[in-house]
């Protein structure tokens, strides 16, 4: 459908919940009416990280107030798994313990408080054993979940040996809790045949479907699983939630009760993954101008005691370490390692983030040792033309845009007289320093894994001409639920109020792929499109025998049908085709086309297209304290031509804020115990209303929209305004090089602290 | 077991409750009033702001039994039948949110703090907001949000 014919999509549509979710009305799973007899589940953790549980005394928890049944290990009718993938997570553990925290046991009891205060009262005996918690410890043990794996092109070793210049450098990158403010949260509702029926805060109900069904040893049709929307979720629901899933169904199925189960904020941060830490090492050669001649990179990714996701997502990490520039002799390794701690997991970016930060390091070390400004060396690396076009995997750059982006960002911005005005005031100044930076990203959208790129919808057109719509795809507060609606108004050329957007549940549309990879509105859109154009095609052909015209000239606009010089209301059209006797309901399916990847080689196309971004920033530090300020923020992102502008810029600020955060202020801090000492935002600091910045512009690149065959030429942009963030932490690295004159150490969260050792300690990399 | 009496939302309550009873959990589960939502249990995200007599609190931060003959106006009390309030309003119309979830507190808190001072300005905003954390929007549009909601509340 051509542009001009649109009437919802790519208007500043509101949120689809935005009325209930200001009066309450709208409800989060821990909101729904409570069934009669419901029963609140509570797991028991261990307080080791390694070792084994030799005994368990579970009289005074049997015995406490309120307590109606334990969930034991042995109590579990099927399979003890809820890993997405490997078989490597038990619900509950069988006596070998791996994380501290992990869960041993669980209680339903009468109450909440009841169960949470019953499931304290266990004795357990453990007898320990040696944990490894650090990436050093891990690394240096070979301890891993998954092979190694690398990729490049180039004899890198040759190629470094001949480079003008050289330079080593090393890099921690902290993690990040997702810290979406709902929580996790299940409620099973027990039917009969032993069907049940799950209420589960996830991003992927076919997932959370399949453990509940082989915990309980049943078909997956007896386990329908069902989510209207979640409170945030940032990749943190998507494999994670199962778990909690399975306990409140095992609960049920023993009692016959309702079950269910919300983990407190203090015991979600310590049971449930988080972004991986990462810890990059580099040895790079450059020209006189800071242009890569070949690169060698080790990203030691932090997966926990088990796989979850982290092969994918070290994989993600890997094809993201080039982010925006082309490395002609390039050689990348990673490795997934094992530690005694929880098990990381998918968050917004999926790994990428920490590829793009160790890269846009590299570029600010070789700025700082030739003494020129980073943007300079970014500009020089960017990808370009014929032979500098191709992904250390082998995929063409065929969209790139973000020499133009960067372009129009600088002068926006008024990058140039601002870095002469920082050299100015920081001549002037002698504690308080200014540091500025630009820096792109480039994100490939797909799952790497192809078959994942799959999604089904499901559309009903009603006898009042109301639209019935449901899709694969979950809402977290992204606004794909009303995107999908305004591409399905569009095909029948209603309103968008005409269209109800339904809770997804595996009940409706089956085998779906999880909300994440910024696909959801990609996959989902697309999906959704074929099966209202399907419906609208059968309607179209019903008119066209109506007004005795062809298929062509029928026209669906302003809530009618138009043929030739004859109109009539989409609702009478309605009418007269159930009459008539026509479907008006339709599947629709969608697989992204031409992407592939080849595991063996490291070579492929994993990524439909890319999309881009940059921002530019400015802070201010204090010698004194290491304390900053973030002055000004100025972002261009690409969305192709908007689905919807307004929920877009909204991911972009949210995104920004949300990866200036991983990068400022949110610290994970383990003891040497494997206990996680930061598990409550008291200790956790994520960003408030003062922690943006002072001036915050924030634009969407006009371009020709996707050059990819994506749903109205729109990009995905859930994930990639994340790692706009970088931006700060970059400028943050130059207000230190602008004090000290050197590079510093300064890794991930750059926190005061840890802003005011690297410029104190002089320890300086070079 | 101790009885309470309140005005909650204008209507006049009340019942036995247990002194341990947060005011957070009388209104979800006794009251069945779940606008009002629980992010951390431990009085920092804001989630579970109400209003009692007229002030911002977090309902997870005090008792039921302290709010023994106040006045409590929790999110579902705000609007005037079907009528936004002007905040709510201005929520809606600067897109003051993604998953919603900080939302109820995020308001109540905004209405609290804007009152009476409708030029209130955006580092009194931010720094009034500080109790209350949202993990998706950025703050953007929520601190544009409450600037038109306190122009709309006038004086
Ligand atoms: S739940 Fe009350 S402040 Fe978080
Ligand atoms: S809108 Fe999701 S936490 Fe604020």
């Amino acid at each position: 459908m051509p542009d001009t014919q649109l009437r919802e999509v790519r208007q500043p549509k509101a949120h689809d919940s935005a009325i209930k979710q200001i009066t309450g009305e709208a409800r989060y799973i821990d909101d729904q009416r409570e069934p009669a007899g419901l029963l609140h589940c509570y797991p028991g953790k261990a307080s080791i990280a390694s070792g084994k549980v030799v005994a368990m005394d579970l009289s005074a928890v049997a015995a406490a107030p309120g307590v109606v049944s334990l969930i034991k290990v042995a109590d579990i009718p099927g399979k003890n798994d809820c890993s997405p993938i490997f078989g490597d997570d038990p619900i509950i553990s069988e006596g070998q313990i791996t994380f501290h925290g992990q869960v041993i046991f669980a209680v339903l009891a009468e109450t909440r408080d009841q169960a949470r205060w019953a499931a304290q009262l266990a004795k357990v005996e453990y007898e320990e054993e040696k944990a490894f918690i650090s990436v050093e410890q891990a690394n240096s043990n070979d301890s891993t979940v998954l092979p190694d794996y690398q990729m490049g092109r180039g004899d890198v070793v040759v190629d470094l040996a001949k480079a003008s210049n050289r330079l080593q450098g090393h890099l921690e990158i902290g993690g990040q809790d997702h810290f979406y403010l709902e929580g996790h949260v299940s409620m099973v509702e027990p039917g009969e045949d032993g069907d049940m029926l799950v209420h589960c805060s996830t991003q992927h109900p076919t997932e959370a479907q399949h453990q509940v069904a082989d915990c309980l040893g049943v078909p997956h049709h007896a386990v329908e699983v069902r989510i209207r929307r979640m409170g945030g979720g940032f990749g943190g629901k998507e494999s994670q939630s199962g778990q909690w899933a399975c306990l409140a169904a095992i609960g049920a199925k023993m009692t016959g009760h309702p079950v269910k189960i919300r983990l407190d904020r203090d015991d979600d941060m310590i049971l449930t993954g988080k972004r991986h830490e990462f810890e990059a090492s580099y040895d790079v050669g450059f020209d006189n101008q800071g242009r890569i001649e070949a690169i060698d990179l080790t990203l030691l990714g932090r997966c926990g005691h088990s796989a979850d996701l982290s092969g994918a997502i070290c994989d993600r990490a890997m094809m993201h370490s080039d982010n925006a520039y082309f490395l002609p002799s390039v050689a990348i390794h990673s490795r997934r390692l094992r530690t005694h701690t929880v098990s990381n997991t998918a968050f917004r970016g999926f790994g990428g983030p920490q590829g793009v930060l160790s890269i846009e390091r590299v570029m600010d070390h070789i700025a700082s040792s030739l003494g020129i400004d980073a943007l300079e060396v970014r500009k020089v690396n960017l990808y370009g033309d014929e032979g500098r076009n191709t992904t250390p995997y082998e995929m063409e750059v065929f969209d790139n845009i973000a020499p133009e982006l960067i372009e129009q960002l600088e002068a926006s911005s008024n990058y140039q007289n601002r870095r002469a005005e920082v050299v100015e005031f920081n001549r002037k100044n002698k504690y308080l320093k200014k540091g500025l930076s630009l820096t792109p990203v480039k994100f490939g959208i797909s799952f790497t894994a192809t078959h994942m790129n799959q999604a089904g919808a499901l559309v009903h057109v009603y006898g009042d001409g109301s639209i019935g719509l449901n899709h694969g795809g979950t809402e977290m507060g992204q606004g794909l639920y009303v995107k999908v609606a305004q591409v399905v108004a569009d095909s029948f050329g209603i309103d968008l109020e005409r269209v109800k957007i339904t809770s997804t549940t595996t009940a409706k549309v089956p085998n779906t792929s999880p909300t994440a990879a910024s696909s959801g509105a990609d996959l989902n859109g697309m999906a959704a499109k074929i099966a209202a154009d399907e419906i609208r095609g059968r309607l179209a052909e019903f008119a066209a025998g109506l007004f005795q015209a062809s298929k062509d000239d029928v026209r669906f606009e302003n809530n009618e049908v138009v043929v030739g010089t004859e109109r009539l209301d989409f609702t009478d059209l309605v009418k007269k085709a159930i009459f008539a006797r026509v479907s008006l309901s339709s599947t629709g399916y969608y697989k992204t086309p031409e992407i592939q990847w080849d595991v063996a080689t490291g070579t492929g196309k994993p990524f439909f297209y890319f999309a881009y971004g940059a921002a530019v920033s400015e802070v201010t530090i204090d010698c004194f304290t290491g304390e900053y300020k973030v002055d000004r923020v100025d972002i261009l992102h690409d969305v192709g031509h908007s689905l919807n502008p307004a929920i877009d810029k909204g991911q972009i600020e949210g995104g920004f804020i949300q990866g200036m955060g991983w990068l400022t202020t949110e610290e994970l801090k383990w003891d040497d115990k494997g206990r996680l000492r930061t598990h409550a935002p008291s200790t956790y600091k994520i960003p408030t209303a003062t922690d943006t910045p002072d001036v915050f512009n924030v634009d969407l690149f006009k371009g020709d929209g996707n050059r990819a065959e994506t749903i109205y030429r729109s990009k995905a942009v859930g994930e990639p305004p994340l790692m706009l963030g970088i931006a700060v932490f970059s400028a943050l690295t130059n207000a230190v090089v602008n004090a000290t004159g050197r590079m510093p150490k300064l890794n991930a969260p750059a926190t005061p602290e840890a802003v005011l050792l690297a410029l104190r300690d002089g320890d300086y990399l070079v | 077991m101790p009885s309470i009496s309140l005005t909650l939302n204008g209507r006049s309550v009340s019942g036995e409750v247990e002194t341990k009873t947060l005011l957070v959990d009388y209104i979800r589960e006794n009251q069945k009033l779940t606008g009002t939502h629980v992010g951390c249990d431990t009085s920092q995200c804001g989630s579970c702001v109400v209003h009692v007599d007229g002030k911002s609190v977090k309902s997870c931060t005090m008792l039921a039994v302290q709010v023994d003959g106040s006045e409590v106006t929790t999110i579902e009390g705000l609007a005037t039948g079907e009528e936004l309030h002007p905040m709510q309003e201005a929520f809606r119309q600067n897109h003051g949110l993604q998953c919603g979830f900080c939302t109820p507190g995020m308001v109540m808190s905004a209405v609290d703090l804007v009152a009476g001072n409708p030029d209130i300005s955006e580092t009194e905003i931010r720094e009034g907001l500080e109790g209350n954390i949202c993990r998706c929007t950025g703050y953007h549009n929520i601190v544009k949000s409450v600037q038109a909601g306190a122009k709309a509340m006038g004086g």
